[in-house]
């Protein structure tokens, strides 16, 4: 085995942790600045030992005050450093709101390309822990509205340990989504992985009958759908947009005009969500290639209830991405 | 024999005293030349005037050096001035020109200049509070002694931002100097009207940081109180708070008829008006005369009608670069 094949056993968490002890290394000006980053070790685990490591300077553990340290990471970026700053979940940024979209993703353009901001923001998304209506919502759609921002959503191995790299190296601020539910998530990966670009959605399964476009904590959901379709002679083709901002509009097109269908599997609510904006882009780029119109499988849109058996039911899940598709080929032989 | 005075000592003073009264009329004549183009349709938006607060901008910002950094609200032109932005940089900003310190972006709220590290211009109340604490923030992991002044109105101690960066900059020890403007109204809301306490030293005091008030109408009580704070900050004390006691003589902004206060009281507080009382002062310590107010108000006359007639001749940004500043056009590492 050579040394560019040899893998190692690996957790999305565990590979997250590599890229940010890595950029702490690489680079004096990172830092890592959020709620219970350091002494606790994360919340979810993802930083722990660097406060042993790098010490409190580099691992700050913050007040509860979202704001003030999710600005001074603005702050900080405009004064030349390049924080990392970690929200606990998505819930939470939303005490930042003001900082993010009035602030960070504004002010390159208000000064007329003085200022720009090189924040990295982390925080966890998603549903599917039964945590209820205040941690578990996905915001990721939300903030891809946001002209000044870049949001990413790593759904692999590969990119939760390389896109906070390029993150870093971008000189404007990039949010970066972790699903809840893929922590734990334990695979192969390449020893040397490293970099990866952010601004390319990926084929993840190749397929000519359907496309199934999503992001972040679907993605393993639909590649298990395409794996049960491919029982029953459905080749569904999974795209993953990796990057909601900016959006790989040509990857979802192309891959419209292989397959003629396309189902949209998001956990955002579907109002106003991102998968309304995916399907109004291939309603304009790729209208002509649909043998059918656009499906979407999107969160019940109620606040996510705590009981499993009814977060379940609120969530797009691996038997109603099948049925959706099942349904959808039947229909057109 | 009576000792002869120093000759050097004296002209010091006028010098300083000159300089002094100079940006103060620089200030007041701008402002008062803004609201003639806003009534001339020459400005547009929100414009805020900072009449009668001139002692505070021109007598806090002596207390800094080219390398301090500035954030400002969206009451900024007389910073913006004082801090050495050309006047004409700033008025062609308001007529929306490309030759504008932020390219006609940002507008009289959001005067930016990366030159003298003037970083905006915030219009959201206790906005740039969290940025302030970030550069600081930068400034101290970067192991640099400098001053990051941060300017805000009395309301902003209302925002949970103010108490959240009050905490944040003690904690931390960072260099901030805070700087309040009290001048009791928070738009049109007065302080004891919206604040349980209304004493704002004993909030900043609170959060263990050194405060204390200053005549915000007296221009040397301004700047000795900023050059005793700037010399803690400066030393690594942590930070400091000045509540500066002004009022501002005109209303809000342009569409404000002032319906939340006395005629009479804004009568009393402009017999404190800082330029008047600073020339009398002078005059009576015979500094400064007749023919210097004249030569002063000469010299900003012309300063004020070269702006107009740079911003006048300045250019339209084109069209076609709408969507610039969005995004940084080259990678920056």
């Amino acid at each position: 085995m050579t040394a560019a094949t040899q893998t190692m056993r690996i957790t999305y968490r565990e590979a997250i942790r590599q890229a940010i002890r890595e950029a702490l290394q690489r680079d004096p000006r990172v830092f890592v600045m959020g709620e219970d980053v350091g002494r606790y070790g994360g919340c979810y685990a993802v930083t722990k030992g660097l406060l042993q490591e790098f010490g409190p300077e580099r691992i700050r553990d913050t007040p509860l005050s979202e704001s003030a340290f999710v600005g001074a990471g603005i702050g900080a970026a405009l004064g030349g450093m390049r924080p990392i700053v970690e929200i606990m979940t998505v819930n939470f940024s939303l005490l930042a709101l003001d900082q993010i979209v009035n602030n960070a993703a504004t002010i390159l353009h208000m000064s007329g390309g003085q200022f720009n901001i090189p924040i990295v923001i982390r925080m966890t998304t998603g549903a599917g822990r039964q945590l209820a209506a205040q941690h578990s919502h996905s915001f990721d759609g939300w903030y891809a509205h946001i002209p000044g921002l870049k949001v990413l959503t790593p759904a692999t191995l590969e990119d939760a340990r390389g896109m906070l790299w390029t993150a870093l190296e971008d000189p404007d601020p990039v949010l970066i989504f972790e699903h809840g539910t893929l922590y734990n998530v334990e695979g192969d990966l390449a020893a040397d992985a490293g970099a990866v670009n952010i601004g390319q959605a990926a084929i993840r399964r190749p397929g000519k009958d359907v496309s199934l476009i999503t992001y972040g904590g679907t993605l393993g959901k639909s590649l298990q759908a395409a794996e049960q379709l491919a029982a029953d002679k459905i080749d569904a083709e999974v795209v993953d947009l990796r990057t909601l901002r900016p959006l790989d509009t040509g990857t979802i097109l192309d891959s419209v005009a292989r397959t003629h269908r396309a189902v949209i599997i998001d956990e955002g609510w579907r109002s106003g969500s991102i998968s309304a904006e995916i399907s109004a882009r291939i309603m304009e780029g790729a209208f002509y290639e649909l043998d059918l119109p656009v499906a979407r499988l999107c969160s019940a849109e109620v606040p996510m209830p705590y009981a499993k058996h009814m977060e379940e039911a609120a969530l797009p899940q691996v038997a109603t991405i099948v049925e959706t598709v099942r349904r959808m080929m039947g229909g057109n032989g | 024999m009576v000792p002869q005075a120093d000759p050097a000592q004296p002209t010091l003073q006028r010098t300083h005293a000159l300089h002094l009264l100079s940006d103060m009329v620089r200030v007041r004549r701008f402002e008062e030349k803004c609201a003639e183009l806003y009534s001339a349709s020459k400005i547009r938006g929100f414009l805020h005037l900072c009449i009668g607060e001139e002692a505070v901008a021109v007598g806090a910002i002596q207390a800094l050096t080219p390398d301090d950094a500035i954030v400002a609200t969206y009451r900024e032109h007389g910073h913006a001035l004082v801090r050495g932005i050309p006047a004409k940089a700033i008025m062609a900003e308001m007529y929306g020109k490309q030759d504008g310190c932020s390219r006609g972006r940002g507008g009289s709220m959001h005067i930016f200049d990366a030159a003298t590290r003037f970083y905006g211009g915030n219009a959201i109340v206790g906005g740039g509070l969290p940025i302030a604490v970030g550069l600081a923030l930068a400034d101290k992991l970067q192991g640099r002694s400098r001053v990051n002044a941060c300017f805000f109105g009395d309301g902003a101690v209302a925002e949970g931002e103010f108490h959240e960066c009050m905490n944040l900059a003690a904690l931390w020890k960072l260099p901030v100097l805070f700087c309040c403007e009290n001048n009791l109204y928070a738009m049109g809301t007065a302080l004891k009207r919206s604040e349980s306490e209304t004493d704002l030293c004993l909030k900043a005091g609170s959060y263990e940081i050194a405060a204390w008030p200053v005549d915000g109408m007296d221009v040397l009580a301004c700047e000795e109180a900023a050059h005793r704070a700037a010399l803690e900050v400066r030393a690594g004390g942590g930070p400091c708070f000045l509540e500066f006691r002004t009022y501002r003589f005109r209303a809000h902004s342009m569409y404000d008829p002032q319906l939340y206060r006395d005629k009479q009281e804004v009568e009393e507080w402009k017999l404190r008006d800082p330029i008047a009382l600073f020339q009398t002062r002078l005059r009576e310590q015979e500094l400064i005369n007749d023919d210097d107010v004249k030569q002063i108000e000469d010299e900003v006359a012309a300063e004020i009608a070269h702006a107009i007639e740079f911003a006048e001749a300045g250019t339209l940004e084109p069209i076609d670069d709408l969507t610039k500043f969005v995004y940084s056009e080259r990678q920056r590492s």
